[in-house]
C-alpha cells in the first residue's frame, strides 16, 4: 500500500517539469547552506577576517586599495557577499525549518485534542487560536522581541536574537494548522473504524496518534511547506522593522535589508544577489507546494 | 439562538480582556519613556519626579485596570512624544490607514477573483500557468523591498508616481479623505499594490481552487450534461458559490492587512496608525503602543464575531449543533 | 488590462500640479514635537519654530552671532553681572501687536517656568528688568561672559496673546499636557504658520511686516514641510522632485543626487562629535592601557572612506572645530597601528583579549551601526571579542546614560559653542547637578573644580588656559575614543542658493533663488 503509493507519488513527481526544478532549486540552496563552511571562501562571521577597506568591491572587479577580487563583490563592511549569501541562507533556512515545525507541532497537537476530545477544551483552543490571529504574526514577533529585549540581559539577549525569531513566527503559524487538522479530525472521527478502534478499547491518545494522524497529513504537509516559505519571508520583514538577526551575523533578511540602502546609489550588487537567491528559495518551495497541494489531493485530478 | 449569541458574545468580551492585557502588559516592560522625555540634560530628581507623574511607580494591577478603565472611555491618555490624546491622534490617523487598506483590499479582491477564475477555467493553459507562477512572486519576496522597488520604478526612473504621502486631501468633518483629489488617488496606487498584492495571491488561489472545486459538483456536471454552454455554467453556476468563501475570506483578511500596513506606511511615509505605531515603538510611547494594539484586537474580534454570527445565520447545521452541546 | 492601467497612470503623472518658483517643499527625517518655543530643547522642533518666531539674537547661516530682535548687547561697563539688551524697533507679531521689552521679560521668564526646557540654558539668570520699551537688562548670578550664547534658540512671545490664550507658561511635554501654542503660533519671524498636521505636513507662507524684509533676501514665499522617516524614500523624493530641499542626504546617495540633472549637495561641516565611551571603574576597560590600546586600534580613516565616503573629519579630541578651546593639536589623531595595540594589550595583561559588549544606536547618527559594526571587527583584530547591541535611541540612551554599558556609541552636540558644555556633561563626575552624561566613572576632584570655576570667570585667557588643562587631563585619561565630526549634508534643487547650518537648522529668509 505504502510501496504503491510511494511510486505514484515519484510518478507524478518525474512527470512535472515545475516540481523537478524547484525540487533541484531547494535542494541545491540548503545543501550548499549546509556546506557553507567548505564553499565560502571566508567566514564572514568572524569579524577580526573583515577588512574594511574592501568595502563594496563590485563582483569580479578587483578592490581599489587592496586588490581583491571577489566573485559576487563586498558589502559595506568588506565582507564577501557569496560567503554571507551561503551563511545568511543558512540562518535564513534554520530560521524557517525550526519555526514551522514549531507551528507544527503546537497546531496538529492542539488540532488534535481540539477536534477529538471537544467540548470546552476545544473552545478554548479555539479561543486561543481568536486571540492569535487578532495579532498577525509581525505584531506578534515584535511583542516578543520587544520582551525577551527588555528581560534578557544584553549578552544573552545577543545569543537569543535566532531563537526569539524562530519562536515569534513559529507561535504565530500554529493556527492554519490546528484549524486544518481539527477540521479533518472532526470529520474522521465520525467514521466507522475509529468507531471500531474504540470499542476494542484503545486509548484517546493511541487512536489520535494511530489512526487520526496519518489520515490528516497531507494538508499538514501542505501547509507546512507554504508556512516555511511564509517564516523565511517573515524573518526578512522584521529585520526590515530592526528585530531580525544582527548585522555582524546576517541572515538573508538582514542581507537584503541592509543592501536596500544602495539602490539608489548604484552599488546594485548588495541587494541584488541576497534578494535573487531568496526569490529563488522562496519561489521553489511555493512551487512545491502548490504540486503537492494538488498532488495530495486526489479530487483535483 | 440567542444563547449562543450571547455566549459568543461573552467569548469576544474575555478576548478582548485578554488582549487589552496582552498590549499592556508586554508594552509596559519594553523600554522607559523617562529618557526620551527629559531630553539630555535632566537631574535624577527631575526623573525621579516624572516617573512618579507618568504612574509608572503605581502596582502592576492597577496600572493595568486603569488602563482598562480608561481605554473603555475611548480615554488613552496623552502620547508621551507628541503631547496629544491618544484618541485624537488615533482619529487623525485612521482615515489614511482605512483607506490604504480598503483600496489595496478592492484592488486584490478584484483582480485576484479574475485571475482566480481566468486560471480555473483555462486550467492547464499556457497563460493560466504563467499567471500562476508569476503571483507566486508577489509571496516570495518581502512588502518592504517590493514597496522600494516599485518606488525605484515609478517615482524615481519613471517620475509617474508620487514616492510618499497622501498627497492633497479633503477634509470631511474629522474624516480626511484622499479619494477627492488627483493626487490623492495618484498617492494611493503605489502603496495600495505594494499591500494588496499578497492578499491578491491569496485570493486568486482561493478562487481557483473554490471553483475547480464546484465545477466539479454534480449540479454543475449535470449543467453540462444538460447542453448548457460551459460559458453560461462557469458564469451562472459555478461562479456565485465560488464568491461566498472568496469574499468571507477576503473580509477576515482586512484585518490583517491593516497589520500589514505597518510595513508599507512605513515604506510610503503613509500617514496612518501603523506608522504612528512604529514610531511609538521606537519613541517607547507605551500609550499610543497599547491603543494601537488594542484598535487592531477590537477590528479582528468584530470581524471574526460577525463572520460567525452570519454563518450561525446562514447554516443551520451549525446552530443544531452548536445549541446540542 | 495591463495596459489600461499604464495609460491611466501616464494620464494622470501628465496633470502633475505645478508649483511656484517660490514655494520650498522640504523634508528631513523627523517632525517637531510641539510648537510651543519652550517646551522642548530639540532638532526638529527648533528648526520649525526659527521660521516663526525671532530670539533676541540668532546664529547665521554660518554659525556666528548676529542681531535679531536685539540690535545690540554689551554687559554693564560699571556691573559686569548685568547684560544690556537694546530691542529693534517697530517689530510687530503675526497679529498685528508690536514687539516690545515687556514681552522679552515675559518670554524669558517663561523660559524658565516649570514645564521648559529651556531652563537649564538660563539657569545663571538672577532678574530680567525691562529699562524702557526698548531696552532690557538681565542680571546673571555672579558674570556670565557666555550668556548671549545660550539665548539663540530663547524664541520670543507676545505677552498679551499667551494672556489671552491662556499659554502663559509652557506645557510639559513630559507630562503629557498640551495647551493652545502647542498648535497655534504668535510670533515675529519671516513665516506665519497656515496648517499643521503633526508628522504629516507643516503649511508656513511669508510674513507681509516681517521686520527683515529688507534685511535678508526674502525671496520664499510659501514652505510646506513634510517629514519622511525612510532615508530611502527620502532620497527618492528629492530624486523624483517632489521635494525641493532635504536636511538628511544618506552618505552613499551623496553620488547619486548630485549626478542628478538639476540638483546639488551642499556640505558643511556640524558641530558635532561622534565618540565611543568606557567604563574606567570596572572591567578590562578600567584599565588606562587597554583604552588606549582600543584607542589606536581604531581605523579612523578607512572608517572615514568607506563607512562615511568621505563625508567625515576624524578627531582625536571630543570636541569640534567650532567649540571654544578647540586646538589643531588636540584635533591631531593617533596612526592607526595594531602592533602597538597588542603591545599594550599584552602589557595590561590581557594579550587573549576579553569579551565585551558594545552598546549602539541605530537611528541617531549618520550611519551609527556602520561605524559601530566597523569597530566590531578592528577590536577583533586586537583580541577583543565585541558583542555589537545596537538599538532605536529612545533604548540606547538609557543604557548609554545609566552606566550599564562599559562600552558604548555617543555623540555629542555643542550648542554654545564652548568647553564648558562638554565638560559639564561628559567629564565632571555624575552627580544629580552634573556629569548627567558621564557614566565612565571618570571622577577627578580637581578637574571638577576647575569645571565649576569657568562659569563665573571673567578673565577671558585665564579661562581659556583653563579649559586647555581639562582637556590635557581628559586625554590622558581616554576614557573617551573619538571618532570624527560629523558633515552635514543637504540636498536640494540646483536653483537654490542655501548654506548649510552648522547646527543643521535652516533659516530661509537667507535662502535665495538662482
Amino acid at each position: 500500500m505504502r510501496r504503491f503509493l510511494e511510486s505514484d507519488f515519484l510518478y507524478d513527481f518525474l512527470r512535472a517539469p515545475v516540481a523537478i526544478v524547484s525540487f533541484c532549486v531547494v535542494s541545491i540552496l540548503v545543501l550548499s547552506a549546509i556546506f557553507a563552511q567548505f564553499i565560502a571562501p571566508t567566514n564572514p562571521f568572524d569579524p577580526a577576517s573583515l577588512e574594511l577597506m574592501n568595502g563594496f568591491t563590485p563582483p569580479l572587479e578587483p578592490n581599489m586599495y587592496t586588490g581583491e577580487v571577489f566573485l559576487l563583490g563586498t558589502d559595506d563592511q568588506g565582507r564577501d557577499l557569496f560567503s554571507a549569501i551561503l551563511y545568511g541562507l543558512r540562518i535564513s533556512l534554520f530560521v524557517g525549518l525550526m519555526a514551522v515545525s514549531l507551528a507544527m507541532t503546537m497546531g496538529v497537537i492542539l488540532g488534535l485534542i481540539a477536534g477529538y476530545v471537544g467540548g470546552w477544551l476545544d473552545n478554548l483552543i479555539m479561543r486561543l487560536a481568536d486571540i492569535q490571529m487578532t495579532f498577525p504574526s509581525i505584531l506578534i514577533a515584535m511583542l516578543i522581541f520587544g520582551v525577551a529585549r527588555g528581560l534578557l540581559p544584553p549578552e544573552l539577549r545577543y545569543e537569543m536574537a535566532i531563537t526569539v525569531l524562530i519562536i515569534s513566527i513559529g507561535l504565530s503559524e500554529w493556527v492554519p494548522f490546528a484549524r486544518t487538522v481539527r477540521g479533518s479530525t472532526m470529520v474522521e472521527k465520525e467514521k466507522e473504524y475509529i468507531a471500531a478502534a474504540q470499542l476494542i478499547g484503545l486509548k484517546k491518545w493511541q487512536i489520535m496518534i494511530r489512526h487520526i494522524l496519518p489520515n490528516v497529513l497531507g494538508p499538514v504537509l501542505v501547509i507546512a511547506t507554504i508556512t516555511f516559505a511564509l517564516a523565511i519571508i517573515a524573518e526578512a520583514t522584521l529585520s526590515f522593522l530592526g528585530v531580525g538577526a544582527p548585522r555582524t551575523e546576517p541572515s538573508l533578511g538582514t542581507l537584503i535589508r541592509v543592501g536596500q540602502d544602495f539602490l539608489f546609489s548604484g552599488e546594485w550588487w548588495i541587494l541584488l544577489f541576497p534578494a535573487l537567491t531568496l526569490l529563488a528559495l522562496a519561489l521553489a518551495v511555493n512551487l512545491l507546494g502548490d504540486w503537492l497541494r494538488d498532488t495530495l489531493n486526489p479530487r483535483l485530478k | 439562538m440567542l444563547v449562543i449569541i450571547f455566549r459568543r458574545l461573552g467569548q469576544s468580551v474575555l478576548v478582548l480582556f485578554l488582549v487589552a492585557l496582552i498590549s499592556f502588559l508586554i508594552f509596559r516592560y519594553v523600554g522607559n519613556p523617562v529618557d526620551n522625555l527629559m531630553g539630555q540634560e535632566a537631574t535624577l530628581a527631575q526623573r525621579a519626579a516624572l516617573e512618579e507623574a507618568l504612574g509608572l511607580n503605581d502596582p502592576f494591577y492597577k496600572q493595568y485596570f486603569s488602563f482598562v478603565w480608561n481605554a473603555l472611555n475611548f480615554d488613552f491618555g496623552n502620547s508621551y512624544r507628541g503631547a496629544l490624546p491618544v484618541s485624537d491622534l488615533i482619529a487623525s490617523r485612521l482615515p489614511a490607514t482605512i483607506e490604504l487598506a480598503l483600496t489595496s483590499a478592492i484592488f486584490a479582491l478584484f483582480f485576484g477573483v479574475i485571475t482566480g477564475i481566468y486560471t480555473a477555467i483555462r486550467r492547464g493553459g499556457y497563460l493560466a500557468n504563467i499567471i500562476l507562477s508569476t503571483s507566486l512572486i508577489g509571496v516570495s519576496l518581502p512588502t518592504f523591498l517590493i514597496g522600494v522597488l516599485l518606488i525605484w520604478l515609478f517615482a524615481v526612473e519613471l517620475k509617474w508616481l508620487p514616492s510618499f504621502g497622501r498627497g492633497d486631501v479633503v477634509q470631511l468633518g474629522w474624516w480626511s479623505t484622499g479619494f477627492l483629489t488627483l493626487s490623492g488617488i495618484k498617492s494611493l496606487i503605489l502603496p495600495s499594490i505594494t499591500l494588496g498584492l499578497y492578499q491578491l495571491t491569496l485570493i486568486m488561489r482561493l478562487t481557483r481552487s473554490e471553483m475547480l472545486e464546484v465545477m466539479r459538483q454534480d449540479y454543475v456536471r449535470f449543467a453540462k450534461a444538460l447542453g448548457l454552454s460551459s460559458k453560461q455554467v462557469n458564469y451562472k453556476h459555478a461562479l456565485p458559490n465560488t464568491l461566498v468563501p472568496v469574499v468571507t475570506i477576503a473580509g477576515l483578511q482586512l484585518g490583517s492587512i491593516v497589520a500589514f500596513a505597518i510595513v508599507t506606511e512605513t515604506v510610503f511615509q503613509w500617514p496612518g496608525v501603523g506608522l504612528l505605531f512604529i514610531n511609538a515603538v521606537y519613541f517607547v510611547d507605551i500609550p499610543v503602543m497599547s491603543a494601537y494594539l488594542l484598535l487592531v484586537g477590537v477590528l479582528f474580534v468584530i470581524i471574526n464575531l460577525f463572520v460567525d454570527l452570519l454563518y450561525l445565520a446562514i447554516d443551520p447545521r451549525l446552530r443544531d449543533s452548536n445549541s446540542s452541546e | 488590462m495591463f495596459h489600461k492601467i499604464l495609460l491611466t497612470t501616464a494620464a494622470i503623472a501628465a496633470s502633475t500640479v505645478t508649483v511656484s518658483a517660490e514655494t520650498i517643499r522640504w523634508a528631513r527625517a523627523g517632525d517637531a514635537i510641539t510648537m510651543d518655543p519652550h517646551a522642548q530643547n530639540e532638532g526638529p522642533t527648533h528648526g520649525m519654530n526659527h521660521q516663526i518666531y525671532d530670539s533676541l539674537l540668532q546664529r547665521d547661516m554660518s554659525g556666528n552671532i548676529i542681531p535679531s530682535l536685539a540690535l545690540s548687547w554689551a554687559a554693564l561697563a560699571d556691573n559686569p553681572n548685568v547684560w544690556r539688551f537694546n530691542l529693534r524697533q517697530g517689530v510687530s507679531y503675526h497679529d498685528g501687536a508690536a514687539f516690545d521689552s515687556e514681552d522679552v521679560v515675559f518670554s524669558l521668564n517663561r523660559a524658565m517656568a516649570d514645564g521648559s526646557e529651556m531652563k537649564e540654558l538660563l539657569s545663571s539668570i538672577k532678574d530680567i528688568r525691562a529699562v524702557d520699551a526698548h531696552t532690557v537688562d538681565i542680571e546673571t548670578n555672579g558674570a556670565n561672559p557666555l550668556l548671549v550664547n545660550n539665548l539663540t534658540n530663547m524664541f520670543m512671545m507676545d505677552k498679551d496673546w499667551s494672556t489671552a490664550n491662556d499659554v502663559l507658561t509652557p506645557h510639559d511635554v513630559a507630562k503629557g499636557e498640551t495647551n493652545f501654542a502647542t498648535m497655534n503660533t504668535n510670533g515675529t519671524g519671516a513665516f506665519m504658520l497656515v496648517s499643521r498636521s503633526v508628522d504629516e505636513k507643516t503649511v508656513l507662507t511669508s510674513n507681509p511686516n516681517y521686520w527683515g524684509k529688507d534685511i535678508y533676501p526674502n525671496q520664499v514665499t510659501d514652505i510646506i514641510y513634510t517629514p519622511i522617516q525612510s532615508a530611502a524614500t527620502r532620497v527618492a523624493a528629492l530624486l523624483s522632485g517632489e521635494v525641493d530641499i532635504i536636511q538628511d542626504v544618506p552618505v552613499q546617495d551623496l553620488g547619486r543626487v548630485s549626478g542628478t540633472d538639476g540638483l546639488n549637495v551642499a556640505t558643511a561641516a556640524q558641530n558635532r562629535v561622534i565618540f565611543f565611551g568606557l567604563d574606567t571603574v570596572e572591567g578590562p576597560t578600567s584599565n588606562l592601557k587597554v583604552r588606549q590600546a582600543m584607542n589606536i586600534a581604531i581605523n579612523r580613516d578607512a572608517i572615514k572612506k568607506i563607512v562615511m565616503r568621505e563625508q567625515s573629519d576624524p578627531t582625536g579630541v571630543i570636541m569640534p572645530p567650532f567649540v571654544n578651546g578647540w586646538t589643531e593639536a588636540l584635533n591631531q589623531y593617533p596612526d592607526y597601528d595594531i602592533d602597538a595595540a597588542k603591545g599594550l594589550m599584552a602589557d595590561a595583561g590581557f594579550a587573549n583579549g576579553f569579551d565585551i559588549t558594545l552598546n549602539c544606536p541605530n537611528d541617531r547618527y549618520i550611519n551609527d551601526e556602520g561605524i559601530c559594526q566597523a569597530a566590531v571587527g578592528m577590536m577583533a583584530r586586537i583580541g577583543i571579542n565585541v558583542t555589537l547591541d545596537a538599538k532605536p535611541k529612545a533604548q540606547h540612551f538609557p543604557i548609554a546614560k545609566g552606566g550599564e554599558a562599559p562600552f558604548y556609541m555617543l555623540g555629542w552636540g555643542v550648542p554654545t559653542f564652548d568647553s564648558h558644555y562638554i565638560f559639564n556633561y561628559l567629564v565632571h563626575t555624575q552627580t544629580d547637578k552634573r556629569g548627567s552624561w558621564n557614566p565612565t566613572g571618570y571622577s577627578n576632584a580637581d578637574v571638577d573644580a576647575m569645571i565649576v570655576s569657568l562659569e563665573s570667570e571673567t578673565d577671558l585667557a585665564a579661562r581659556d588656559a583653563t579649559i586647555a588643562k581639562i582637556w590635557s587631563a581628559v586625554q590622558d585619561a581616554q576614557m573617551y575614543l573619538p571618532i570624527h565630526n560629523q558633515v552635514l549634508n543637504w540636498g536640494m534643487k540646483n536653483n537654490i542658493d542655501f548654506d548649510v547650518q552648522p547646527e543643521d537648522t535652516p533659516h530661509f529668509q537667507f535662502l535665495k533663488f538662482k
